[in-house]
């Protein structure tokens, strides 16, 4: 049962302009990594911004989104519990490494030793141990890559959104991280849905694959 | 469902800033007008009629008044415009945007009353500039008996609205600049054939006026209804409209109060058919400049008016500098006779009794100031969230209303605002005092805020919300600190203009609130250059201290984030 499933899912810019693509019904089942593809200006991203909730003013869209059986579509962004790895990691640029990934660690996990713990273990499996002060803006492209998916998995999302996030990466990083982040995101079970113009990508994925057009 | 929150904000915020800045106004106006035509109770007068207008103009001095200030009003606007282009095209690609910002920061930050007495002490016959170069090279061992400050022909106040004008004239072109591919279309021109200044006149300046004209009518209309600096450095009898309504206003003999409404509203309409004026003066040199660009002159030798022009500005900001080293240095002198370049004995005195006066009028601009600000401020951030939670941009009508306030004349609604608070029984308080001026501080923060808040980075707040951060920890947890330094500046730029404000702490704290820059413009006329010394170097550290602050808070806040040193504005 547990799935992110798109029903009829189109797009416009504007009320008055052509959809972006065709009517998308998809199933993106959990412990799986379903890649979009298609060419870039196609709408993947904007897509992606669709199912997070993140639209942008102007857009018009048609169609539902569901995460495992409930309806999200008209639900605000922070709680629908759709996680999102973007292009460029996004880390907060005034606070730490560290703190970074605590603003994203679930409200469930209660007391201060056991949220510093936590955050340590993501570092630690991120191979960032040792960063929790750290300033995000002296970490390499691929660090920050890794800490923004452990802020992202910390949050305890019930579905992932992969927005071409290994675009931006030279080639010898890129398989590191792929292999990192699809190692990561299988041992959540929950659905996972990627876009990307890159064929690779979507090898290494290893799941179902669509095309948009 | 976000909009529908983000709609309710807006809606609150709209409805504060037109109960609070527009309704204020639109009152003030309607009160002066009515004087204007002979109806103002509270004097007993009660009959509509067109005499105060009669008054007005058989008045003595009314039409001097009136042609100084279109003269001073148009000149000093006119040329600040032309020697900023002049400044730009010299300096531009030549100095980072920090640099002239640390620059221009002085200038923007000193208040037109306290660079005005300096400026005063400065080129007065008695001032410093004549003891400089006496007895050596001028002869003189007294004072001359030339008019340099208060001259008939407005020649000082002109000298004054430049030195602040062509700052803030930098400040919008330089940001305007930032907009406009300089380099690509230098090269481009030059390629061509065309020498850098014609460049500059003929491909840039055109890019760039668009982008600036509201704050050239700001400017405009604020040259032309000036009263703290007119009071200090402009012709004396008769002095220019605005200074003249106010004495009106404030006259022993309360009947001159109808005259002076109806030079109020006078007053407005200069500034309208100014802005008129100038509107039809665009589109003529759009239509000549046009011919003239098709003609294809190459113009090689229209780079020395740019230096000049250039030259100018330079000319300015040292007069400026020494303005405000002249306050100070008078505010410590004790011994000063006249042509020693120097004091010959120093003392603190003026300064070592705050009881007398001066810690009173600090403590008060210090209250007003922090309120005002803090009360701008929050309107400003309520205003951009609203608008970002809604996902709709700025109407064109919403920005004119922030300009409003700046468009207006101040002189033209403070009398009639000031009857509305009293018949409201809350004149002469420090509420209404915190009210009148925040309607001038509110624009200018939200103009300083808005383009900042506007370049924060949209999906850093979509990562906030991914992670679960609903719209309130969005706010004060990512985008207020990532937001900091501009806040901050934009908080000391409020600050600045409400220590800077004259007209509404007169006429809304009907002389009962005395501050840095009330008592400074009265003690501007009075003899004792020491004291006036105290009021205006207080008056004008209390911006730099703000800006200083701005500076260096989030500095040492974020000295570990290097991704946040770039955005410090």
């Amino acid at each position: 049962m547990s799935a992110l499933e798109l029903h009829d899912v189109a797009i416009r810019p504007c009320a008055t302009c052509a959809p972006l693509f065709a009517p998308l019904t998809l199933r993106v089942p959990a412990g799986s990594v379903t890649t979009i593809i298609g060419a870039s200006g196609i709408g993947k991203s904007t897509l992606i911004d669709f199912i997070g909730g993140h639209l942008s003013a102007g857009f018009e869209a048609a169609g539902r989104v569901t995460l495992n059986g409930r309806d999200v579509t008209r639900l605000p962004a922070e709680a629908r519990r759709i996680g999102i790895l973007f292009q460029d990691a996004l880390l907060f640029p005034h606070l730490s490494v560290g703190d970074n990934l605590a603003f994203g660690l679930a409200r469930s996990v209660h007391g201060r030793a056991r949220r510093r713990a936590a955050v340590e273990a993501a570092l630690d499996q991120a191979g960032l141990a040792g960063f929790y002060e750290r300033d995000p803006a002296t970490l390499s492209g691929g660090q920050r890559a890794r800490a923004a998916l452990m802020r992202t998995l910390l949050a305890e999302p019930l579905a992932l959104l992969l927005d071409e996030p290994f675009s931006k990466l030279d080639p010898d990083r890129r398989a590191d991280l792929r292999a990192f982040v699809f190692d990561h995101v299988r041992d959540r079970a929950v659905p996972v849905l990627m876009v990307s113009h890159d064929a690779e990508d979507a090898a290494a994925a290893g799941g179902p694959l669509v095309a948009l057009e | 469902m976000r909009n529908t929150e983000g709609r309710w904000l807006r809606l609150t915020v709209l409805g504060l800033v037109a109960a609070g800045l527009v309704l204020p106004i639109l009152a003030g106006l309607w009160e002066t007008g009515r004087a204007a035509f002979g109806y103002l109770p509270a004097i007993g007068a009660e009959t509509l009629s067109i005499d105060p207008w009669r008054r007005l103009w058989s008045l003595p001095g009314f039409s001097t008044s009136l042609s100084l200030t279109l003269w001073t009003g148009f000149a000093s606007t006119l040329l600040a415009l032309a020697i900023a282009t002049g400044f730009c095209a010299a300096v531009h690609g030549r100095m980072s945007a920090g640099q002239s910002a640390r620059l221009l920061t002085p200038f923007l930050a000193a208040p037109h009353a306290a660079l005005a007495i300096g400026l005063a002490f400065l080129i007065a016959p008695s001032g410093w500039i004549a003891r400089v170069l006496s007895p050596w090279a001028t002869g003189w061992d007294l004072p001359p008996d030339l008019a340099t400050v208060r001259d008939p022909c407005g020649i000082a106040l002109i000298l004054g609205l430049l030195v602040k004008e062509v700052p803030f004239f930098l400040l919008v072109m330089l940001s305007a600049l930032s907009q406009v591919p300089v380099r690509a279309h230098l090269a481009a021109g030059r390629a061509l054939g065309y020498g850098r200044g014609v460049v500059w006149i003929k491909v840039i300046a055109p890019q760039v006026y668009p982008l600036i004209r509201l704050p050239v009518f700001v400017v405009l209309s604020f040259a032309l209804s000036v009263v703290d600096m007119a009071i200090i450095l402009g012709p004396s009898n008769p002095p220019t409209l605005a200074v003249a309504m106010t004495r009106w206003f404030f006259a022993a003999d309360t009947m001159l109060i109808l005259p002076a409404s109806a030079a109020a509203l006078l007053q407005t309409a200069l500034v309208a058919g100014g802005i008129l004026l100038w509107l039809g003066a665009e589109r003529a040199v759009t239509v000549a400049g046009r011919f003239w660009i098709r003609r294809g002159g190459r113009g090689l030798s229209s780079g020395p008016g740019l230096v000049l022009a250039g030259a100018g500005a330079g000319f300015l900001m040292a007069l400026g500098a020494a303005a405000l080293l002249a306050l100070l240095l008078w505010s410590v002198a004790w011994r000063w006779p006249f042509p020693d370049a120097l004091p010959e004995s120093w003392s603190l005195r003026a300064w070592a009794r705050p009881a007398m006066g001066w810690g009173m009028a600090l403590k008060q601009t210090l209250i007003i100031g922090l309120a005002t600000t803090a009360l701008s401020l929050t309107l400003a951030i309520a205003w951009l969230e609203g608008e970002d939670r809604a996902g709709l941009n700025r109407a064109r009508w919403a920005e004119g209303l922030i300009y409003l306030p700046l468009l207006v004349p101040q002189v033209a609604f403070l009398y009639g605002l000031s009857v509305t608070f009293l018949r409201a029984g809350m004149t002469g308080g420090m509420v209404a005092v915190i009210w009148g001026q925040a309607l001038f501080v509110f624009p200018y923060v939200m103009i300083a805020l808005s383009d900042p808040w506007r370049a924060l980075d949209r999906r850093m707040v979509r990562a906030a919300a991914a992670l679960g951060a609903g719209p309130l920890r969005r706010l004060f947890a990512v985008k207020l600190p990532i937001l900091l330094a501009p806040v901050l500046t934009a908080a000391a730029i409020g600050f600045a203009v409400s220590v800077a404000q004259y007209l509404p702490t007169l006429f809304l704290g009907a002389g009962r609130i005395a501050t840095l820059t009330t008592e400074a413009v009265t003690l501007s006329s009075g003899s004792d250059r020491r004291v006036t010394g105290v009021y205006a170097v207080l008056q004008a550290a209390l911006p730099f201290a703000a800006y200083a602050a701005a500076l260096m808070l989030p500095a040492l806040l974020l000295r570990h984030r290097r991704g946040l040193a770039g955005a410090s504005a």
